[in-house]
Order: structure tokens, then sequence, then C-alpha cells
């Protein structure tokens, strides 16, 4: 195969948006080991509840940042429903930031449940945030393997909109119906996880404000990164799509000039080069093998 | 648009009298459900089988999870419902003709709702009979267990048909379709075991709250899926 021509790599962003994408990347990466520097070896242990306090500095802002993806992702969902501000961006957007949101749902689920272990004493409890957390991963993960599914742009856009409203509209439902369940069924026996946030003072708030930006940065990054990569994949695919019908056009053109003598069916292009592109995808494999002298029984 | 509807439900009752793949496939596939529920958690000792009353008893892990075991009975026949419910649009381009017939959208879904509602509501009595011999449910209360049964199934038909039209086209359909419809039906599945547990011990009143539950899933999803079926049958 033919090697990746980077110079064709066709700009996304403008070099502005490059280097401040760059500079947010290195800022995420510096405010984390910052983060886990301070949270790991300044930070002082807390009185309740000893070493397993450093995880505030980690779960609080991931769950953060799935809050914040999903909130981007739904917004940008309507406003691609919107007729007035319908573009491929905002569907871009919706999957990008989605996709990041699965990614920090996971997180904040295991971190969860690691803190959850030695306080509460179970790594899993049915409380409304819990479930309505774990329902929203699994919700997602379908909403991405929608996205996932063939198709043009335009209607595969219309599809993950519609689809991923739907999931939307059921998060309030699914927190609300689970949370009267247990106040109707259970008296609230685990701890609240508020109380482990009691009484944050000195370098334990900084560290906690900082891991909030850090991961904050971190996800700017990484969506940016991801709708870099999907409109790059949109292009590819459309530039891909141009030059297979300018190949077909030459091979039809072939065709006419050499049907004419009926000497040979294959084009003169095509036998001299082989297939164009180094890529058996828009030829198939007979016409392969009429170059190739018809190896039989391939 | 009602007009459409009815047209589009007596169309899809048709076939499914002609075909009776529901009746013929996916109440079986039903009943199977409810005898492995059986099997996989039901405490059967010989020794417990004639209670200190003189009655046999069916084993109480099945009875006390009677209602959710029945809901789920459900909710895995509705899924394959919805796939049958398209399966037909599927063939012979029925989706075209229908796209080509004129039709209100908004009229086309509540068809399909509609037969789709039907049908699941004769598979469900039937369910349900099966859950009161085999797992010794006893309703208290039938017309509050009928009405939570009736909202849920509501709920379940408007889920579904979305995304039923979501994933028709896809290869992949078989595979999606479940991955999207269960976490989303997961409000549903609660609520309706908690009116019908309310509906088994005959307190309807504290059933109450998931009788409201279920309303406002139903109507969000049945405007939702009214407004948005146009744009997924244009595709």
């Amino acid at each position: 195969m033919s090697e990746v021509n980077f110079a064709a790599i066709p700009q996304v962003f403008s070099k502005r948006a490059e280097t401040a994408t760059k500079i947010i990347g290195v800022l995420a990466l510096l405010s984390l080991i910052a983060t886990v520097w301070l949270g790991l070896f300044v930070t002082p242990p807390d009185q309740f509840m000893g070493n397993l306090v450093r995880l505030l500095y980690v779960h609080p802002p991931i769950a953060w940042v799935m809050f914040v993806a999903y909130g981007v992702a739904f917004l940008s969902t309507l406003l691609y429903l919107w007729p007035r501000t319908r573009d491929l961006r905002f569907d871009r957007l919706a999957g990008a930031s989605s996709e990041v949101g699965v990614i920090f749902t996971g997180l904040t689920l295991l971190s969860g449940s690691i803190w959850g272990r030695p306080t509460w004493g179970t790594w899993w409890t049915w409380d409304p945030l819990l479930t309505t957390t774990a329902l929203l991963f699994v919700m997602y993960l379908g909403y991405l393997a929608l996205r996932r599914l063939p198709g043009d742009p335009e209607t595969r856009a219309k599809r993950s909109a519609i689809g991923g409203l739907v999931a939307f509209i059921d998060v309030p439902i699914v927190y609300f119906s689970v949370l009267w369940w247990k106040s109707l069924h259970q008296a609230p026996t685990v701890l609240d996880p508020v109380t482990g946030k009691t009484y944050i003072h000195g370098s334990m708030a900084y560290t906690l404000l900082l891991g909030f930006v850090a991961f904050t940065l971190l996800y700017v990054y990484f969506v940016a990164k991801r709708y870099r990569l999907e409109r790059l994949k949109y292009l590819y695919d459309r530039v891909l799509l141009d030059e297979a019908i300018q190949e077909r056009k030459r091979e039809a053109a072939d065709f006419k000039a050499y049907g004419a003598d009926k000497k040979s069916l294959v084009p003169t292009a095509f036998a001299e080069n082989g297939p164009a592109l180094g890529d058996a995808r828009f030829f198939g494999t007979e016409e392969e093998s009429v170059v190739g002298g018809g190896e039989a029984g391939r | 648009m009602l007009r459409d509807a009815f047209l589009v439900c007596e169309k899809d009752l048709r076939i499914e009298l002609k075909s009776k793949i529901i009746f013929n496939q996916v109440l079986p596939f039903g009943m199977v459900v409810m005898l492995l529920f059986g099997l996989a958690i039901g405490k059967f000792d010989s020794n417990s089988l004639v209670t200190a009353s003189g009655s046999l008893s069916n084993g109480g892990a099945l009875k006390s999870a009677a209602a959710g075991l029945f809901w789920i009975a459900v909710m895995l026949s509705a899924v394959i419902g919805v796939q049958r419910s398209f399966a037909i649009e599927n063939q012979d381009q029925a989706r075209d003709a229908l796209r080509l017939s004129a039709l209100d959208p908004a009229g086309i879904f509540l068809g399909k709702a509609g037969a789709l509602l039907f049908q699941l509501v004769v598979l469900e009595v039937i369910i349900a009979f099966g859950a009161v011999f085999l797992f010794g449910m006893h309703i208290a209360t039938v017309w509050f267990f009928c009405l939570a049964a009736f909202l849920a199934t509501l709920s379940l038909v408007a889920v579904g048909v979305v995304y039923g039209a979501l994933t028709s086209g896809a290869r992949t359909k078989e595979t999606l379709l479940p991955l999207l419809f269960f976490p989303v039906i997961a409000p549903v599945l609660l609520s309706a075991t908690k009116a019908c547990e309310a509906a088994i011990a005959g307190t309807p009143s504290s059933g109450m709250i998931w009788i409201e539950v279920l309303l406002a899933f139903a109507f969000c999803y049945l405007a939702l899926g009214t407004v948005a079926f146009g744009p997924l049958l244009e595709e």
C-alpha cells in the first residue's frame, strides 16, 4: 500500500485553532500531572476517610466531565434537529462529545465502585444516581452503535439525532423512577456520598479545583481531536467517492476507444498501471483476474 | 391522521391474521421464557410442597418475583414483536410503498403502534395466565393490573416503533434493536413491576405513583414518535 501523504491531509481547523488544540492538550497534561502530584503527595489524608479521600480529586471531576459531555451532545443534537441551525458540524460535535462522555461514564462507574467498596462497604448500590449512570452508559453505547450504522452523512446524522433524543428524554424519567422506588421501598441505609466532602479547605480545595480544570481541559482536547477525525473521515469518504467516479469515467472512455477493434477488453490505463489507487475496492476480483491472465481457481 | 392510523393498523393485523407469526412464534417464545424462569429461580423442594395450611406451594421466590418475571417475559417478546412489525415492511419494498402511499407519517406511526399494542395485549393476557398458573401469582385488584399493563404496553410500543423504524434499514438490526430498546424501557419495567405488585397486593393507592410514571413515559414517547416518524421514514 502507498504511504500516507501527510501534505495531502486537508486542513480541518484553522492554523490558530490547531495551535489552540495543541496548547489545550499540553495544559491538560500538565494540570493532570499536577493533580496527581498534589493529590497523592501534597494534600493531607482526611480526618474520616484517611487516604481514601484522594479519590475526591478524581471521581467528581470525571463525573462532571460526563455531565458536560452529555450536555454538549444534547445541545448539539437539538441544534442539528432545529431546521434553521441544521449543520453536519453539530452532528459531528454530538458524536465526538458523546463518545468522550461514554468513556468518562465508564470511568465514573469504575472510580465510584472503587471508592464505594471501602467507604460504603459495597461495590454497587441501587442508588438513583448510580442506577441512572449505569443505564446512561449502556444507552449511549447503543447510541454510538447507532452512529456507526452505514449510510450517507445526512441520513446518519438524522437517524442518530432522533436516537439520541429518545435516549436523552429517558434520563430524567429513569432518575425519578429509581428515586421513588428507593424512597418507597427502602430507607437510605448507605452513607451519603456527600458526607465524604465535608470540610474541604486549603490544599484539598485547590487540588479538587485543579482536578476539575484538568479533566475539563482533557475533555476539550479529546473532543477537538475526535471532531477533527470525524471531519477527516467525512472528507476521506467524499474524496474516495470522487476519485472512484473519475476513475470509472476514464475507464469507460478507454473501453470506448478499445472496444472498436475488439482486441482487448482491458483498458490501456488499467493494463499499464494495474488497479488505480492500488486498491481492489474499485475493481472486483473478476477484473483483476483478467489482468493477471485469468488465474483459474483463485 | 387517525384514518391513516386505522388503515395501517388494520393492514398489520390482517397480515398477522394470515401469517400468524406472532401467535405461532412470539407467543410460544414468551411461554418458554416463563418456563425457563421457573427452572432458573424456582425453589422446588418436595418437603415444602405441602404447606402448613395443606395447600400446594409453588415456590416462594417465583411467587414474590412473579410481577417482575411477567414483565421481563413481555419485554423480551415485545422486542421480537417490534422486529416482526418492521420485517413486514422490509419485505417486497413495502416500506417504499408505504412512503409512496401519501399516508400521514404520524398516522403510520400510530397505526403500527396500535397493531403492535393489540398483539402485545393479547400476548400479555396469555402470559399473565401463565404466571398465575406456573408461579402461583394471585392478582387481588385485577382492574389495576390491567390499567398498569395497558399503560406499560403503550410505552413499550411507542419506543419500540420509533427504534424499530430507526434500525429497520440496517443490516445489524437484530443485534442493535435490543441494545437500544432495553435501556430506554428500563423505567417502564420498574414502574410496571411496582404497579403490578401493588395490584397483586390489592393496594392500588400505593401503586398510583407508578401509573403516573407510566402515563408520563407513554405520553412523551407517543408525542416524540408522532413528530419524529416523518423524518425517519424519509431515509
